[in-house]
């Protein structure tokens, strides 16, 4: 049907549709007056803090990190001011030509750009990067004034970590770093990613990151939307961390450190009345103060690569065959079995047990031996008669009294504990049943024994002062009160004589006399076996096979103070451990005299641990090129896989199918 | 209204539209005063001065007579055409898309101009169809071809906001016209089968992405969402009193895009809060009330066509500047009249407010629309 149109109808029809635009127009003038009340009013609050958020830029400004202090109140870690560049990988506009630009500006080296650019590429992209610190203000101004064209480089004012000792302490305390993508994901704070912000990675600085870290201060700027900064609202100052003060002696852990020389080995050092860890030494180490920037390829290389696993923390997690340190404890549990110590055995070289002789480390025999010249002597048949008399059953009881196979409370990620084998232990683990030869190889510390230094220095004090002495390593002015070893009657003072007469009696370690007035030492060394006598003597030869030294240790004998241990791993026999012992000790009674010994060392060795680790760096360095592959992002995951790897070797990976052949107590040329 | 005091040329004037109208101009002076950090050399005093200029020439056209507008509509239209063209032809030899012409003082762009022509092409080819032809083809076809050519035009350039505002203004004439409903209602059905397909075929891809970030604006609140985030913000955070003049964060300091042209409605929310902006809805309330009140008084069809398709061009601009603002509708460059920078969106709702006045001083001269004949 057709509609019809006429001029009236068109003008009604007209004001009809005028009423209907005008009511939608109408319609929609409230709509947007609504919505605007609606944003305006009812989600002011959301919108006035978003806009707050635009404007204000919070800086978080790093928290400097606590000391941590030797027992002396000497920092053995502190910090240093100094420049810093940073970038952060998601701001930069040309990544490749910025870090070119910033190479020049900083005078990197082809390998530094090389490392530069695979931690920006390999870091978070909100995760800042460290380019360089410890700049000096002329290089920090260079940077500085080329931020327009550098965009995502944070040039600034900071602190950084500061190890006067350097390598000394690098496995005691551990080093810094920048948080890694795995650390941020654990913790997944703001402060973590700030330019400078580094968090402790390992050893001390990772147990107490929380109590050296402080407070972060803060800085609220007005910023535009390209992130100019307009100007600073208000800043807050950062809270430093808290100090730590550690029972160690700032410089007897030096001296102990560089006394290792170019050996592989650890020192430990424990006060007999506290328990105060005076030093833990293990060397080759690292020097964290260059850790702190992210170690750069040729630094892992070089100590990835080495075979002394500078790496790894010996005192804590190496682990050793104790070797004839042991007697001392083995003869207290003969005592406390009731041997009489006069009680004497004949030592022919040998002692044959059933149809197997089992031979003593003095194929000539040692004549008529009692309990004191078993051990000055280091008399394998003299424990080997009385072992089979009394049994592993008064020994293993001893060995754990003693510290062995103990794990001690003290703050370190981990420590290696070691085994006591006794025949439950061997039954369980290898499902055979103990073995006379066992007995043998345990009283000598070899077999399935194996202890860290730390448990060595512990077994020396407590044996010394009959108290069970605990290791503490975080200062506390209480002295704490150790319970008795119960040892009865004069035992103790008969290993103390016994031990005195090692070194300063007719025994196996008489070099290691203290050249001190009135103060004897007494000690009892160790030579532990790596591999069987059919491969290498032990002596000499390829560096692995050789046999590791070990010396005990306490002075005053007579009225023990300080206890230790000294670990040379493939030293050839215990003449590698027992000089360091006498230089150490000599230290601690008189410091002169033990830096004369030192100084004259060094000059033979080539200057101190410090010095000879940058020296082999640049050889490193230069022999090397940028044709490394670069070091992984978190060493210290990486330390922990080869110190893991590190331990399964140390086990005994098969059951043991005859008695260990001693080696000689008398290496290098020693006299008795 | 009547104003004894003033002179008699000045009599006549709508002074209740223009005194609002001025308020809400200088209002957008101080707003454009704060956009431009504190400057009012930058934004502002162009702004005002133009408002001066373009307010003469619509005072001019107020005078002009029915015949001689009804006379030019088709030769307006038609040079307006050839203007479009000959843009399009030097972007295409400049090699790139041009949308304006230099005039030394604003550069004009043409297609502004066919904004309030379609409006008077439209209304003088209603009013020259006999009545009984309204409900045929007759009706239909040539409005259509009336409206498709410039909006095919100016979508070449391309420029989206500017061919919705044409063909809003032509619909509007055509249904004001007295066209079947039914049409119209087909066509909106029809509209809405077409945007999916005009969507994934004929719009460009800053287009495209414009229309998927309105429909969710967080999706990417640093790339496209960010404009219509940001303008949130700003009028969110103003408040009900606002932020004081001079104040807003997010316009000083460059968070909020186009802080004097498309957004200035959120820069002056931000300072002014719900108040002002209650005052700017308000004003802009007052100026199309007086746009249909004077459609309905106007004395004959053509005008009366006129003037509904001026004042509904004006709100095109208002209406859909504001929901974009608001985050209601897509990032579409359409300029609030009277508020925001530039010369182009002055000119044609000067353009419309002075056809307004126009048409207001045909019908209240009585036969003033014959008085030519």
């Amino acid at each position: 049907m057709k509609q019809k149109f006429t001029p009236s109808q068109l003008a009604q029809s007209f004001d009809r549709r005028t009423f209907v635009v005008g009511a939608v127009q109408g319609g929609i003038g409230l709509l947007l007056a609504a919505r605007m009340g609606y944003i305006a009013v009812a989600e002011n609050e959301k919108y006035e803090m978003e806009a707050e958020s635009n404007r204000v830029n919070l800086v978080l400004i790093p928290p400097r990190r606590g000391w941590i202090l030797d027992r002396n109140g000497s920092p053995l870690a502190s910090n240093r001011a100094d420049f810093r560049v940073d970038i952060i990988p998601e701001r930069l506009d040309d990544p490749e030509q910025t870090i070119t630009t910033l190479g020049n500006l900083l005078g990197m080296t082809p390998v530094e750009v090389q490392d530069l650019r695979d931690k920006v590429a390999k870091a978070a992209p909100f995760q800042p990067v460290q380019v360089a610190d410890g700049l000096d203000y002329d290089t920090f101004a260079a940077v500085s004034v080329r931020l327009p064209d550098l965009r995502g480089v944070v040039p600034q004012r900071g602190f950084s970590r500061y190890y006067p000792t350097g390598p000394a302490v690098g496995h005691l305390i551990g080093y810094v770093g920048a948080a890694s993508r795995e650390e941020y994901e654990a913790e997944p704070s703001p402060l973590l990613l700030t330019p400078g912000f580094k968090l402790g990675k390992d050893g001390l600085e990772k147990e107490f990151e929380q109590t050296l870290r402080g407070r972060p201060g803060a800085r609220r700027s007005e910023v535009t939307a390209t992130g100019r900064i307009v100007r600073d609202l208000e800043t807050r100052e950062d809270v430093q961390g808290q100090a730590i003060q550690l029972t160690i002696d700032g410089p007897l852990q030096d001296y102990a450190a560089r006394r290792i020389g170019l050996e592989s080995g650890s020192v430990v050092v424990i006060d007999c009345l506290t328990g105060d860890l005076l030093c833990m030494a293990s060397m080759p180490s690292f020097d964290p103060n260059s850790f702190s920037d992210g170690i750069g390829r040729v630094e892992y290389q070089m100590l990835s690569e080495n075979e002394r696993v500078p790496l790894r923390n010996k005192v804590l997690k190496g682990l050793y065959p104790p070797g004839s340190t042991v007697k001392p404890m083995v003869a207290m549990a003969f005592l406390e079995a009731g041997l009489d110590p006069s009680e004497t055995t004949m030592c022919g070289g040998g002692l044959r047990v059933g149809n197997r002789v089992f031979h003593c480390w003095n194929r000539r025999g040692h004549g008529a031996v009692d309990m004191a010249k078993g051990i000055y002597q280091s008399c394998d048949v003299y424990f080997y008669h009385f072992a089979q008399r009394l049994g592993m059953d008064v020994i293993a009881p001893m060995a754990r009294r003693c510290g062995m196979g103990q794990e001690f409370p003290l703050p370190v990620s981990s420590q290696f504990f070691g085994t006591v084998p006794d025949p439950a232990w061997k039954l369980r683990k290898y499902g055979q049943p103990w073995q006379p030869f066992d007995t043998v190889n345990a009283t000598i510390g070899q077999g399935y024994m194996l202890a860290n230094p730390l448990q060595l220095a512990v077994m020396a004090a407590r044996l010394a002062t009959g108290n069970k002495v605990m290791p503490r390593l975080l200062l506390d002015e209480n002295r704490p009160r150790f319970e008795s070893m119960n040892f009865h009657g004069d035992h103790v003072q008969v290993i103390q004589n016994a031990m005195r007469d090692v070194v300063n009696g007719p025994g196996t370690a008489g070099r290691a006399r203290l050249p001190i007035e009135n103060v004897l030492m007494a000690g009892k060394t160790g030579t532990a076996q790596v591999v069987s006598l059919s491969v290498s003597s032990g002596k000499g030869g390829q560096w692995k096979f050789r046999d590791h030294g070990l010396f005990i240790f306490f002075a005053p004998f007579d009225n023990p103070r300080y206890a230790g241990a000294v670990v040379i791993e493939h030293g050839g026999g215990s003449g590698a451990a027992y000089p360091i012992a006498r230089d150490v000790t000599t230290f601690l009674f008189d410091p002169a005299k033990g830096l004369e010994v030192l100084h004259a060392l060094e000059k033979q060795w080539g200057g101190t641990a410090q010095e000879r680790l940058a020296a082999e760096y640049a050889r490193y360095a230069a022999a090397a090129g940028v044709d490394i592959p670069p070091a992984p992002s978190d060493p210290a995951t990486i330390i922990r896989l080869v110190e893991a790897e590190a331990r399964a070797a140390a086990q005994p990976a098969a059951v043991a199918t005859q008695a260990i052949t001693p080696p000689s107590e008398t290496a290098g040329g020693e006299t008795l | 209204m009547k104003l004894a005091v003033l002179p008699a040329p000045l009599e006549g004037l709508p002074w209740r539209v223009l005194i609002p109208l001025t308020l809400l101009v200088c209002f957008g002076a101080a707003v454009l005063h704060s956009a431009a950090g504190g400057s009012f050399e930058r934004y502002a005093s162009s702004h005002l001065v133009r408002y001066g200029i373009f307010l003469v020439m619509a005072l001019v056209i107020r005078l002009l007579p029915r015949d001689l507008i009804l006379l030019a509509a088709y030769p307006a239209y038609a040079a307006v055409v050839v203007m479009l063209v000959v843009v399009e032809a030097i972007g295409v030899v400049g090699g790139g898309s041009q949308r304006w012409i230099n005039l030394g003082f604003m550069q004009l762009q043409p297609s502004e101009f066919m904004k309030p022509c379609i409006v008077l092409v439209l209304a003088s080819f209603y009013h020259s169809l006999p009545p009984g032809m309204t409900g045929s083809w007759r009706a239909l076809i040539p409005a259509g071809l009336l409206i498709g050519v410039p909006v095919g035009l100016v979508m070449l350039q391309p420029d989206l906001g500017t061919s919705l505002a044409i063909s809003f203004g032509g619909i509007v004439v055509m249904f004001l016209a007295g066209l079947p409903a039914r049409w119209f209602v087909g066509g909106g059905l029809a509209a809405m089968v077409a945007a999916p397909l005009a969507y994934f075929f004929a719009l460009h891809d800053y287009q495209r992405a414009r229309v998927t970030t309105f429909l969710d604006p967080e999706s990417d609140p640093l790339g496209t969402g960010y404009h219509i985030t940001q303008s949130k913000i700003a009028i969110g955070s103003g408040g009900i009193s606002g932020k004081g003049f001079g104040q807003g964060s997010q316009s000083h300091l460059n968070y909020l895009p186009e802080p004097h042209t498309d957004f200035v409605f959120a820069t002056m929310a931000e300072e002014w809060g719900l108040f002002g902006g209650l005052f700017v809805l308000l004003v802009f309330g007052i100026i199309l009330r007086w746009g249909w009140s004077v459609a309905r008084r106007a004395p004959d069809r053509f005008s009366r066509l006129l003037a509904g398709g001026m004042t509904a061009t004006i709100f095109f601009y208002v209406a859909i500047n504001l929901l974009m603002v608001m985050g209601l509708a897509p990032v579409v460059g359409i300029p609030l009249p009277f508020m925001s920078h530039g010369g182009s969106s002055m000119l044609t709702n000067m353009l419309c407010l002075g056809t307004l006045m126009m048409i207001d001083r045909w019908s209240r001269r009585p036969g003033g629309g014959s008085s030519f004949a």
